[in-house]
């Protein structure tokens, strides 16, 4: 089997973000850019099914820049057999990313995807759905843990009520939540292997992709800052405070 | 004119209160109908529920076996039906939400809108990006259907309507997928408030140093009728269960007392109370980022401090 797994490349989950003073969007210039932290979870499970011989090839596939060269060479470092580099100088919109991914699957022919659950530079948390239903199979999304047998993955999701388990039939589309496992970290020789690894690029526009970048983000402002507070020296100063406040 | 369908989220055969806040969501819009959608096996109770939500004019139900839990593959085509004829679909963005909302978007063909937090004109939101550090204004194409999930966090629960709205069964003509099955949900049950609208909750971190310790937060909430949360290193580490995580990919409440306890305050852990009313932290580290947004900080050993509080608490 293989899988195919989304490889995003977002601002790097420790940058403190600064809005632009015009409004028009977030200071990207010079900051630390890396993997999704969700889709490096997304190949760390499909690295694990492909060396307990569930898979047998595992292929990550990354919608962006020229320059996202080097972030695929890092998923390829990590293990990934062969990349895709789907070119597009702009950041395209989920129900885009999905319709780029359905071509991939069409092409590839994949008995699993996983992508992450959400991607923390625009937080939609909506691909994984949007391709599930483009690709008319089953979708689980925010996995904690998968299992995988006679042509069925069985999911434990992260829901707001616990633990969901759910069964699908293959071919499927997981999204990963941070509970999923804990990726490994890149060693030297598998960043010499990458060099050779396959990276094939194609054009976005080459796909025949309908674009379904439908919203427009028209301004972008800092979130309301929580005026600075005060401190107490002791418990009983605290419930004090509480109680003048009207919350005991 | 807006008429907008808000997706019914329910467990048990009970409404969840994500619901009556993603009615708010829509009330917002100034439509000339917000309308409820059931999708259920027994929709009945579910229903009678919503249709006594304030500003709510209508309430469909969908009786189906298959809509017994809550599956995507099974709830986006029915809801993608039964979008025909209104300008927007609003579902919470809880995990029910997020996980249905974009499966039914894309059947629509149209984008969604993720976290709205709030509503500048039939379609002009706004939304978090970026964990919470940037606010978006997104502008929707009039031209489709607005599917959005809500932020309940930013939105008041619907009041109690002095009537009840008329309930109707809707007859979708909608073939559903068998590729995907529920098996079981496993929830730990607690008499506790519910960490999504509890009015105060009391949370621990990495602090508290193991699962047996967490006993002093729950003593402590209880002792404030108040939830438990907890930061995701608690939860990794396996001091309590997945469902307590608050954050960035955990909930995103608003109660009106939050006190984080042994909590460091992570951008991610912060995402998730950025609308509380009145944040607490007790931290022994004096540096801790969670200063920097509490109303009330007190530094000090949360082992020697909680006990302290208990006592003075009465
Ligand atoms: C993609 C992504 C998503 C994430 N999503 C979330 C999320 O949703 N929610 C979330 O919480 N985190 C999330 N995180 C993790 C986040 O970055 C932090 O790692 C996490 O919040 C830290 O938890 P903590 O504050 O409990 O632990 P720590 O940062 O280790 O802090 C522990 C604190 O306890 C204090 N302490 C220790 N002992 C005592 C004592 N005896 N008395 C008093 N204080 C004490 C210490 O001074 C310290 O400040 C996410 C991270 C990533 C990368």
């Amino acid at each position: 089997m293989k899988i195919l797994v989304g490889y995003k490349r977002v601002v790097d989950y420790n940058v403190r973000i600064q809005v632009k003073p015009d409004g028009s969007g977030v200071v990207t210039d010079g900051v630390k850019l890396s993997a999704n932290p969700f889709d490096d979870i997304a190949l760390e499970e499909a690295l694990r099914l492909h060396e307990s011989g569930v898979a047998d090839e595992v292929v990550i596939a990354g919608i962006g820049p020229a320059n996202l060269g080097a972030h695929l060479r890092n998923g390829l470092g990590m293990g990934a057999d062969r990349a895709i580099h789907v070119v597009s100088e702009e950041a395209v919109q989920p129900l885009t990313a999905a319709r780029v991914f359905l071509k991939l699957i069409e092409k590839e022919q994949p008995g699993l995807v996983i992508l992450g659950k959400q991607a923390i530079d625009d937080d939609s948390g909506q691909t994984g759905q949007m391709l599930a239903a483009l690709w008319d199979r089953p979708q689980a999304t925010f996995a904690s843990k998968l299992e995988i047998a006679d042509g069925k993955a069985k999911v434990t999701r992260e829901v707001d009520a616990g633990l969901e388990v759910i069964e699908v039939d293959l071919p499927a589309v997981v999204t990963t939540d941070l509970r999923l496992n804990e990726p490994r970290f890149i060693k030297l020789t598998g960043i010499m292997k990458a060099k050779s690894k396959p990276l094939e690029t194609m054009e976005l526009a080459s796909l025949g992709v309908e674009s379904g970048d439908h919203l427009k983000n028209t301004h972008y402002a800092p979130p309301p800052k929580r005026s600075k507070g005060v401190m107490v020296k002791d418990a009983a100063e605290l419930v004090a405070a509480l109680k003048q406040k009207g919350l005991l | 004119m807006s008429k907008i369908l808000v997706i019914a989220e329910h467990q048990c055969g009970q409404l969840n209160a994500s619901t009556a806040r993603t009615v708010s969501a829509a009330r917002a819009v100034q439509p000339e109908a917000v309308e409820v959608l059931v999708l259920s096996d027994a929709p009945d109770a579910v229903a009678a529920d919503a249709a006594k939500l304030e500003g709510v004019s209508r309430v469909l139900t969908v009786a189906r076996a298959e809509n017994a839990h809550p599956l995507a593959a099974i709830l986006a085509p029915q809801i993608a039906k039964a979008a025909a004829g209104y300008s927007h679909v609003f579902l919470p963005s809880t995990t029910f939400g997020k996980d249905v909302a974009p499966r039914a978007a894309a059947l629509l063909g149209v984008a969604q809108v993720s976290e709205l937090m709030g509503v500048e004109s039939a379609h002009t939101f706004t939304r978090p990006m970026y964990a919470g550090n940037a606010i978006v204004t997104v502008e929707a194409d009039p031209a489709q259907t607005v599917v959005a999930t809500v932020r309940t966090a930013s939105w008041p629960a619907a009041g109690q309507a002095a009537g009840s709205a008329p309930v109707e069964a809707l007859a979708l003509e909608a073939t559903l997928p068998t590729h995907t099955r529920f098996v079981e949900l496993r929830q730990a049950r607690s008499d506790r408030p519910d960490l999504q609208s509890a009015r105060k909750v009391v949370s621990g971190g990495r602090g508290v140093g193991s699962k047996e310790n967490f006993d002093i937060i729950y003593k402590l909430a209880d002792k404030l009728g108040a939830a438990v949360g907890a930061s995701r290193a608690a939860v990794d580490a396996g001091y309590c269960p997945n469902e307590m995580q608050v954050g960035q990919t955990g909930k995103i409440i608003a109660p009106e007392l939050y006190m984080a306890i042994g909590i460091s305050g992570a951008i991610q852990h912060l995402t998730g109370i950025k609308d509380a009313g009145t944040i607490v932290a007790i931290n022994k580290d004096a540096e801790a980022p969670i200063f920097e947004v509490a109303d009330l900080g007190l530094v000090g050993d949360l082992f020697k401090i909680i006990p302290e509080l208990e006592q003075a608490l009465g």
